[in-house]
């Protein structure tokens, strides 16, 4: 799996500068394409350590988008992991800076505003779609079923600090009751 | 029923009336909303941006975060750009984004190292299965508070979008460019003329 070539890179590279041009909506709503790349088209993982990938990129402090230089990690080490995020990050970060600019100088503030509330049913309905693929690969058991409804009802309806979900998730693991 | 949001950025960008915020001072602050920030970066970052530094009101903030959320990428990326560039140019954008992403690609490449390492142990595997069974709740829960507008606003065409694109992408496992290229025009038309309809 750790075959460092300019090659493999150089796919790393322009598969997530690419990926992150559609990612409408923020990392969540890119993990079903995400997924599709990583484990279906290009087998740089299996569908195990996608669920494992993305569980430590939501341990991990930071922007989700993590998951993305995890995945470089795996592919082809910290270049592959430093690869991953800079192109993930860097073409749409290019993006915004000069569609701000743009946008701080045009007085037509129609568009912004149509475009948005054009995007938000399309974001929520590819982030449930990234709900369903993490959820099969990670829910394996009628157990793991009811820890995700459980910590789901908890997140919705607490203002509980997600950290303490994840470490309680991890301990009923260890405990082998998953 | 005008429920119009907000114009973009309807003022040049002038909020600087202090002295200049440092890019030391930015990275930091990035850095530190940064790591704060487990399970996404955005109440953290609204937190540290309004309320404690008073770097942008609450309205300059959402306006902000409403253009980096219908901009593709990272949102909180975006927004980093964004922000930094509006308080210092080109090296506040550099230095906010890598204040975000510095650090925690850090911690997380250790992470990875461990897990390459220890991976296979049976009590990590129970562990992360675990954390990944609770993490898939956590987003279930995401997706949630964000449905619960649009479920309230009660426009079939809207969530009927939303249904197209899950069942495309999540269960017929179509691309996502190609989902995209016919449902973002369709999104923007619908839109338009839904507008149109409850205007006139």
């Amino acid at each position: 799996m750790n075959q460092t070539g300019i090659g493999t890179l150089w796919t790393v590279a322009w598969t997530f500068g690419l990926m992150s041009l559609f990612a409408v909506g923020g990392a969540n709503s890119a993990i079903p394409e995400i997924h599709r790349i990583a484990v279906e088209v290009n087998h740089w993982l299996t569908d195990r350590q996608f669920a494992d990938v993305f569980a430590i990129s939501q341990l991990s402090p930071g922007p989700n988008v993590l998951i993305v230089t995890l995945i470089g990690y795996q592919v082809a080490g910290i270049l592959g992991a430093m690869v991953a995020t800079l192109f993930m990050c860097g073409p749409t970060a290019v993006v915004a800076y000069y569609v701000s600019r743009l946008l701080t100088r045009s007085a037509h503030a129609e568009w912004p505003g149509i475009v948005q509330a054009a995007l938000v049913p399309l974001s929520i309905g590819l982030m449930s779609a990234s709900g369903l693929i993490v959820m099969n690969s990670a829910d394996t058991s009628i157990a793991a079923y009811s820890v995700t409804a459980v910590a789901a009802v908890l997140a919705f309806a607490t203002r509980l600090n997600p950290l303490w979900l994840l470490v309680a998730g991890g301990l009923l693991g260890f405990a082998g009751i998953l | 029923m005008s429920t119009t949001p907000p114009p973009l950025m309807a003022e040049s960008s002038g909020t600087a009336t202090d002295p200049p915020v440092g890019l030391a001072a930015l990275f930091i602050a990035f850095a530190k909303m940064s790591l704060a920030g487990f399970g996404g970066v955005l109440v953290w970052a609204r937190r540290a941006i309004v309320e404690q530094h008073r770097w942008m009101t609450a309205e300059e903030f959402n306006e902000t975060f409403a253009l980096c959320h219908f901009l593709p990428g990272p949102n909180i990326v975006n927004l980093s750009v964004v922000f930094g560039a509006r308080i210092r140019g080109i090296p506040g954008a550099i230095a906010a984004s890598a204040g975000l992403l510095g650090p925690p690609v850090l911690i997380v490449i250790v992470l990875a190292m461990i897990y390459a390492r220890y991976g296979d142990l049976d009590s990590l595997r129970r562990t992360l299965a675990g954390v990944s069974c609770v993490a898939v709740g956590l987003l279930f829960a995401v997706i949630a508070r964000m449905m619960l507008p649009l479920l309230k606003k009660r426009e079939p065409l809207s969530l009927l979008m939303m249904l197209a694109v899950f069942v495309a992408v999540g269960l017929m496992r179509w691309p996502l460019p190609t989902v995209l290229l016919v449902s973002v025009p369709a999104s923007i038309l619908l839109t338009i003329m839904m507008r149109r309809w409850s205007g006139a």
